[in-house]
């Protein structure tokens, strides 16, 4: 347990230098930096848009079907990764298990390439 | 390696490769096949029949103790097989009429009835999640497939957050029982429970709280009060021919599992669950006997009369012993009898290709169509519990059961609650009897239905003349769940 | 050994407070992006319970998948957020209570918590010590032959949400002009090229 929390810890001490950098790096324009501001310097100048409406506009329910689609096909995904790092153990029958988890996805997925799911149009 | 038993599971195996072999079909072939693809759904869905009722039984479980084959399970099967064959053959007039012929929906159906197999055969709460959710999800699908209505969208967005709510409830009860018992199989969870009840100490607290989550959410399933309030809603939004398999296949899935959980790892627990059973029985008896008055549209008020009959079976659970157990399984097999005749005569309902809800359009109905009218009146009165039909046989069972194991109040609630169901049953009968003509239905009804209805109708009528079959079916069933 | 109750802590905080404001803030984007914070905190709280696996899947799955559908499904959405919260208040009352009672039910478990003594002989699978073999190593010693009934189940799951999904969304446009491949590559060149002779000094 210990030795595995270990292994992480670089990750943690990553995570801790990169929030600190972030904080630093916001605090420090504030303090270091001199702030006189006008109008002028606020506004958009040039280049950019005027904020002028709800930056959301809406999405086509086609993004929803992409996106469900992708999650499905992430989970099975999730799936692979034990199969590969167990497959010495499992063997022969393991092998073929998964297999036959892929072919009922495919099968899935040729219902969708039939239905024309998969074209954006 | 773990033995695998494909014999035992082999409906199972043969219903997900014929369903995905029929994805397939339709995939290829279009809406334009529909009507291929739900004959061949019916003929899958027989063979099942045949082959669960004749063919080669391979009895105990299967994939290590996930499943489980036995007696209790087959009768269930078939039951679940019937009501969602019946279903899918009401409902291709319907579909074509409407114009909205999709091929999928046979498809998820079948989905559907594989999940309720999975159910039944459940031995480990893992299992039991996964047949539900395969269930469940098939079935909010078809409850909204016709997404361009109003009403069945609604349907389906209600069906699914409601049903999500009670995967949920159920997923946090099975967790609890899992943290306190190190187990998620049935017989282990019986060994475990047996063991600490003969060591003297109560059942730990948690396993309780667990409990009470399992059954509220099995509760929702089977739409028994207090979670019943989807269903109303979903009923009437569904489109009809769904309505009626919802009303059937899955009720007998999630009783038959809520039968073999609470009999099965928490028989030991009797005392602890027969209360929670009494009080959702008597409120669901209660609430389908008295909200069914008010209702106009005939969908809605055989939603409440599901509810009401879930009470009534209910009662057989609640008596906790194998007489109880057998009262509701024969109390299930006559209700999904009532049941598909009734919905076969609900989906007759139809004026200028239009169809029609209404209570008030059956006026009549037994000078423009005197067959039909019979049909549906002879489910009414077996649903009201009038002998000799067989709902009434149905009733005395249950009820049998329940003075036998000396619950006296909870019978008489249930007599008294089915004689006020009775008040709206016979009001039906009533409009279609003595009340003057309305404008008469479109006819012919179509052969299917014709056969439909008068197989159910006759079944009901005749039931007492040879009640035999279904009499030693059921006690050997049961007789099979409680010496597992 | 502080270092690990430290990191418990900061994770465990950041998560109840991300969680505080997915259900508080008033733009549905940042209540989606805080329940990515959410997220990525539980992941950091089970690797620090040893369950690396379930810690990537949650960061794979839910933050790369799932929270991207939220975010899509409240884009989509073109409703009026601010009408929707009018109701907050008061639906307060009898969320807090059903809350309230979830949490004393979970507190009165957990005093009491204690495994059935008689359990630890029957499980089915005990865990292997987490220094021997990995998290992943141990899921996939089980999961396809131990439990292959439930890892197909599973997999009929994902099949019927794929049915759904498209059942439910998908449209055929009218008046889209789509490409078919197939009838573009076995297009004959007799149907793609005429001759024609043309005489000189007049069109076709």
């Amino acid at each position: 347990m210990e030795g595995l929390l270990a292994e992480y810890l670089p990750i943690l001490i990553f995570l801790g230098i990169a929030a600190a950098m972030a904080v630093i790096m916001v605090v420090a324009a504030y303090i270091v930096a001199r702030q006189r501001p006008d109008s002028e310097k606020d506004s958009a100048y040039e280049c950019g848009f005027e904020a002028f409406d709800d930056a959301r506009g809406r999405f086509d329910v086609r993004f929803y079907l992409v996106a469900i689609l992708f999650i499905i096909f992430d989970l099975e995904v999730a799936f692979l990764f034990p199969w590969a790092v167990a497959l010495g153990e499992i063997g022969e029958f393991g092998f073929w298990s998964m297999v036959i988890f892929l072919s009922v996805l495919t099968i899935g997925f040729v219902y969708e390439w039939k239905k024309g799911a998969l074209e954006w149009e | 390696m773990i033995p695998l038993d494909l014999v035992t599971a082999l409906p199972e195996l043969l219903l997900a490769c014929l369903a995905m072999a029929l994805l397939m079909f339709g995939a290829f072939r279009g809406d334009k096949a529909t009507p291929t693809v739900l004959l061949l759904s019916v003929v899958t869905l027989v063979v099942l029949i045949g082959l669960i009722a004749l063919g080669p039984r391979g009895e105990g479980t299967a994939f290590g103790g996930l499943f489980v084959s036995d007696g209790y399970g087959d009768f269930m099967k078939v039951l679940v097989l019937v009501g969602s064959a019946t279903a899918m053959v009401m409902s291709l007039r319907y579909f074509e009429q409407e114009g909205v012929v999709r091929f999928e929906y046979p498809i998820l159906m079948l989905f559907a009835t594989l999940g309720m197999l999975m159910m039944i055969s459940a031995n480990d709460l893992i299992s039991l999640y996964l047949g539900l959710e395969l269930q469940s999800l098939s079935l909010y699908v078809i409850a909204a497939i016709r997404r361009d209505s109003l009403r069945s969208t609604e349907a389906g967005l209600k069906y699914f957050v409601l049903g999500a709510l009670s995967s949920g409830m159920l997923l946090y009860g099975a967790s609890l029982i899992y943290g306190f018992t190190g187990t998620t199989s049935f017989e282990t969870l019986a060994d475990v429970f047996a063991e600490s009840a003969a060591a003297g100490h109560g059942p730990p607290l948690g396993v309780i709280i667990g409990l009470v989550f399992l059954l509220a959410g099995l509760a929702f399933k089977i739409s028994a009060v207090p979670f019943h309030m989807w269903t109303p809603d979903v009923y009437e939004g569904a489109p009809t021919p769904i309505t009626a398999f919802f009303a059937t296949a899955p009720k007998i899935a999630a009783i038959a599992l809520l039968c073999r959980v609470m009999t099965g790892p928490f028989g030991e627990f009797v005392a602890q669950w027969q209360q929670i059973v009494i009080f959702i029985s008597i409120a669901s008896m209660i609430l389908g006997a008295f909200a069914a008055i008010y209702q106009t549209n005939i969908k809605r008020l055989m939603a409440y009369s599901s509810i009401g009959h879930v009470g009534y079976a209910l009662v057989g659970l609640a008596a906790g012993t194998e007489e109880g157990v057998r009262g509701l399984v024969i109390y299930m097999a006559i209700y999904v009898i009532m049941n598909l005749g009734t919905w076969g005569c609900i989906l007759c309902m139809r004026r200028k290709q239009i169809m029609v809800e209404d209570i008030d359009d059956l006026k009549g109905l037994s000078k423009s169509n005197p067959m039909m009218a019979l049909a549906l009146g002879i489910f009414m009165f077996s649903m009201a519990g009038i002998p000799p039909l067989a709902g009434f046989f149905g009733k005395l069972y249950v009820f049998l059961a329940a003075i036998e194991s000396g619950l006296y109040t909870l019978a008489v609630i249930g007599v008294l609650s089915s004689v006020v169901g009775a008040f709206y049953y016979l009001r039906i009968v009533k409009l279609m009897y003595f009340d003057e003509p309305a404008e008469a239905f479109d006819r012919p009804i179509g052969r299917e239905m014709t056969v439909i209805l008068t197989g159910t109708s006759l079944l009901i009528l005749l039931f007492f003349v040879v009640p035999g079959p279904l009499m030693s079916g059921a006690a050997a069933a049961v007789s099979a769940l409680f010496a597992g | 050994m502080i270092v690990q109750a430290l990191a418990f802590y900061l994770f465990a905080a950041v998560v109840v407070g991300a969680g505080v404001m997915v259900i508080s803030a008033r733009n549905p984007v940042h209540s989606v992006l805080f329940l990515i914070v959410a997220f990525f905190n539980a992941a950091g709280l089970f690797v620090l319970m040893g369950a690396e696996f379930l810690a990537m899947i949650l960061i794979v799955v839910y933050v790369g998948a799932v929270a991207v559908l939220f975010l899509f499904v409240v884009m989509m959405l073109d409703i009026n957020f601010v009408e929707l919260r009018q109701g907050f208040l008061q639906y307060l009352p009898i969320g807090g209570l059903i809350g309230l009672i979830l949490l004393i039910e979970l507190l009165t478990v957990l005093g009491a918590w204690a495994v059935a003594p008689e359990a630890g002989v029957v499980v089915g699978t005990p865990m292997p010590p987490p220094d021997l073999t990995t998290n992943t190593q141990a899921l996939g010693e089980v999961l396809y032959t131990k439990y292959i009934y439930l890892f197909q189940a599973a997999g009929l799951i994902l099949l019927v949400a794929m049915i759904g999904a498209i059942v439910l969304s998908l449209r055929r446009r009218e008046g889209v002009r789509r490409q078919n491949i197939g009838a573009q590559i076995s297009r004959p060149r007799e149907a793609a090229i005429e001759v024609r002779k043309v005489p000189s000094r007049s069109g076709i």
